[in-house]
């Protein structure tokens, strides 16, 4: 018997034709869809005359332009207006289920796929949107495609894909305190490189992924992309399991345990062989934090701003050199008292429940440092509403932070929550790219703990020695 | 955009410029890395048509904050101007799935990009929009960078490379002279200017059956979403 790994599995499942010259057809199980990059696809639809082949695995969303102000006012942006009609006018003619901005459930396309059930295990799941690879932390093969791919898929439920080679990212021993799944994303892509992982798809494996829980999963298979991989997955265990049962669109009755014994055959069989292997101690991870501008150029918050001569290469010294201009800071600087401007809490990488919980805790009984703007944008109107539950929306309020609606928000700066010029944010998202967050804004990016901590703090602080300070407050107090 | 009809139901309908050979000028980008949104900053992505993104590509790089061209950005010099093929580093197109980029360069009036390598997304995307992505090893890249530098750009004149998709062959009648891979799919959709959608659809009846009863009851596909949708 030939030993699969779980990409092997999940794609041999799907193969509906094998083109001559090379790449496979697939089947599509779940389709999302956001107002961004799905107009001219509808468009070619009804050009050629052609229909959505399966609305009913086929979900929209609206997330990356919309306003994360108060839902009672109008869009003042009529290009954006624009958009969401065209979204909504295209969903009624085509009947694909659409979460509006009117939905309780809306919010950004990679938070709401899981937090109704939607993603499951094995699945293929496309969307036009790159972090569409958070969905394999389910153990889906979920990638993101171009328009051309939306229409393609639309009109057929197929994607064509070249095979890609595996790459198994292990990730082993026990990460510290404050340090985040975040932090072992961002590590792993510091150490491979922006570019390690393209051509692959990887399967992250090992003590340190199993003890992460399904939403810190979400934010490690997110962030594969800026690596280069198209997709990662994790494999399905009793985690996963326990995540989907009950939510909306799961499966119930006979058809969930159904589901649940053929999702345990999710795995890499033992001794199956990935193209590449890399590994990271967890153990060795301290929280990091990015200098540059691309989710490579990242490192511990006790390190500092690298200095370009210690690069080898031309091409590297030109790049950093660059990015350290445009970033506004000097060689050997260290990362650790960097004043900041702004803080950014939210986005598909680290928007959900959790996140926001770790947050709250380093935040709880504090102020926002004086002249340091901070917003906090939930994932969804879920995980909204779930927060103002747990009092956790009173937490960030009482302490300076604005409170807003779901949406991709200040993560590409669609809408109008943006950076000005020069100022300088600590941000949850994925993509620290020159003018992400707004033309000439520098963007730091870290996990939810590290930039709740410099929104307090004014500056980059390292969260370890604030959860430290903390816990000696409460001892002094007890005492 | 060439457009008519080729063979039947839809199947090999033209429906993008097919790329056989191009010989045009060149503008060189030296630098890696190149994300999706240098190509086309997040303010442009609101239009609903595959058009108007052309004179926003490398906004923030061509235009200063006040809307004033950039000089020293490359694709403002003069000798870069009309150019059709751009040399750039590698990684090329990483970041964001928008396909408005190619769209961007497209318009733009490149026809072909190359370097080292590029993002998977991105790469995917130029194909479905006759643009040809090659991959040269980063040597012939930085050869190519130099003679830009030296012959045209650096000189005021122009450097020009012939690109054959069909011979899978870049020269510049000067001496350089190198060959690429790409997948035999994507060589003859660019070839040819295939539609992928009438491609894939004639088979048809492989996804029906595929439909019908082929669920592979290893991942139990078909037990899957059940629930009733919630209609917004």
């Amino acid at each position: 018997m030939t030993l699969r790994t779980l990409f092997r599995k999940v794609w041999d499942a799907h193969v509906v034709h094998r083109f001559p010259e090379g790449p496979a057809l697939l089947y599509v199980d779940l389709h999302l869809v956001h107002e961004v990059t799905s107009p001219q696809a509808f468009e070619g639809l009804r050009q050629a005359g052609r229909r959505v082949r399966r609305p009913e695995l086929t979900v929209a969303t609206v997330d990356h332009n919309v306003p994360t102000g108060d839902r009672a006012l109008p869009i003042e942006d009529p290009v954006s207006a624009r958009q969401l009609d065209a979204l909504a006018a295209n969903a009624r003619e085509f009947g694909v289920e659409l979460f509006d901005l009117r939905s309780p459930s809306q919010g950004i396309v990679h938070v709401i796929g899981p937090e109704q059930g939607l993603t499951q295990p094995g699945m293929i799941i496309v969307c036009g949107d790159s972090h569409t690879s958070t969905h394999g932390a389910f153990g889906a093969l979920a990638v993101g495609i171009g328009t051309s791919e939306v229409e393609h898929v639309l009109a057929t439920q197929c994607l064509v894909w070249s095979e890609p080679r595996t790459m198994e990212a292990r990730l082993t021993g026990t990460a510290g305190p404050g340090v985040t799944a975040k932090d072992l994303i961002l590590a792993l892509i510091g150490s491979i490189g922006t570019a390690g992982a393209t051509g692959h798809v990887i399967e992250y494996t090992g003590d340190a992924i199993r003890a992460l829980s399904m939403e810190e999963r979400m934010t490690v298979c997110n962030m594969s992309i800026e690596a280069g991989a198209r997709a990662g997955m994790i494999a399905p265990d009793e985690t996963t399991f326990a995540y989907l049962a009950g939510r909306p669109r799961a499966p119930t009755g006979a058809a969930w345990t159904r589901a649940v014994e053929a999702w345990r055959g999710l795995q890499s069989d033992p001794g199956a062989t990935y193209d590449r292997r890399v590994t990271l101690d967890a153990a060795r991870v301290p929280p990091q934090v990015t200098w540059g501008t691309s989710p490579g150029m990242v490192t511990g918050v006790t390190g500092a701003v690298p200095d370009p001569a210690d690069y080898p290469t031309d091409d590297e010294r030109r790049a950093v050199s660059r990015a350290l201009e445009y970033m506004g800071l000097e060689p050997g600087t260290p990362l650790a008292g960097l004043p900041i401007d702004r803080v950014f809490l939210g986005s598909c990488t680290n928007g959900r429940i959790e996140d926001l919980r770790a947050a709250a805790q380093v935040v709880r009984g504090r102020r926002v440092a004086s002249g340091v703007r901070a917003m906090v944008v939930p994932g969804s109107q879920l995980v909204r509403a779930q927060a103002e539950r747990e009092g956790l929306d009173r937490v960030f309020r009482e302490a300076g932070f604005e409170w807003r609606n779901a949406g991709c928000s200040m993560c590409l700066g669609m809408n109008p929550d943006i950076l000005q010029p020069g100022e300088r944010c600590a941000s949850t998202s994925n993509r620290n790219f020159e003018g992400r967050q707004g033309r000439g804004g520098r963007t730091h990016l870290m996990s939810p703990p590290m930039a709740a901590a410099a929104a307090v703090a004014g500056r980059l602080v390292d969260v370890r020695e604030w959860a430290w300070e903390r816990e000696g407050e409460r001892e002094r107090a007890a005492s | 955009m060439g457009v008519g009809e080729g063979g039947g139901a839809g199947a090999g309908r033209v429906v993008i410029e097919p790329f056989v050979r191009h010989t045009g000028a060149v503008a060189a980008l030296p630098r890696a890395d190149v994300d999706t949104d240098q190509i086309i900053p997040k303010q442009f992505l609101k239009r609903v048509e595959r058009t108007g993104f052309g004179p926003a590509l490398f906004y923030d790089w061509r235009f200063r904050p006040d809307g004033s061209l950039n000089p020293a950005f490359e694709l403002n010099r003069p000798e870069a101007q009309g150019a059709t093929i751009l040399v750039a580093g590698a990684n090329f197109g990483c970041g964001s799935s928008r396909e408005h980029a190619v769209w961007a360069l497209s318009e733009y009036g490149f026809r072909a990009i190359l370097a080292p390598s590029f993002a998977d997304i991105f790469y995917a995307n130029c194909c479905q929009n006759g643009v040809l992505a090659v991959c040269l090893s980063p040597e012939e890249i930085a050869e190519l960078l130099r003679r830009h530098a030296a012959g045209g750009g650096g000189g005021g004149g122009v450097y020009r490379l012939s690109i054959d998709l069909a011979e899978q062959r870049v020269e510049d009648g000067a001496g350089f002279a190198a060959r690429f891979a790409i997948e035999a799919y994507r060589r003859e959709m660019l070839l040819h200017g295939l539609d992928e959608i009438g491609r894939t659809l004639l088979v048809d009846s492989e996804i029906a059956a595929f439909e019908c009863g082929m669920r592979n009851a290893e991942c139990g596909i078909d037990e899957r979403p059940s629930g009733p949708r919630e209609r917004s």
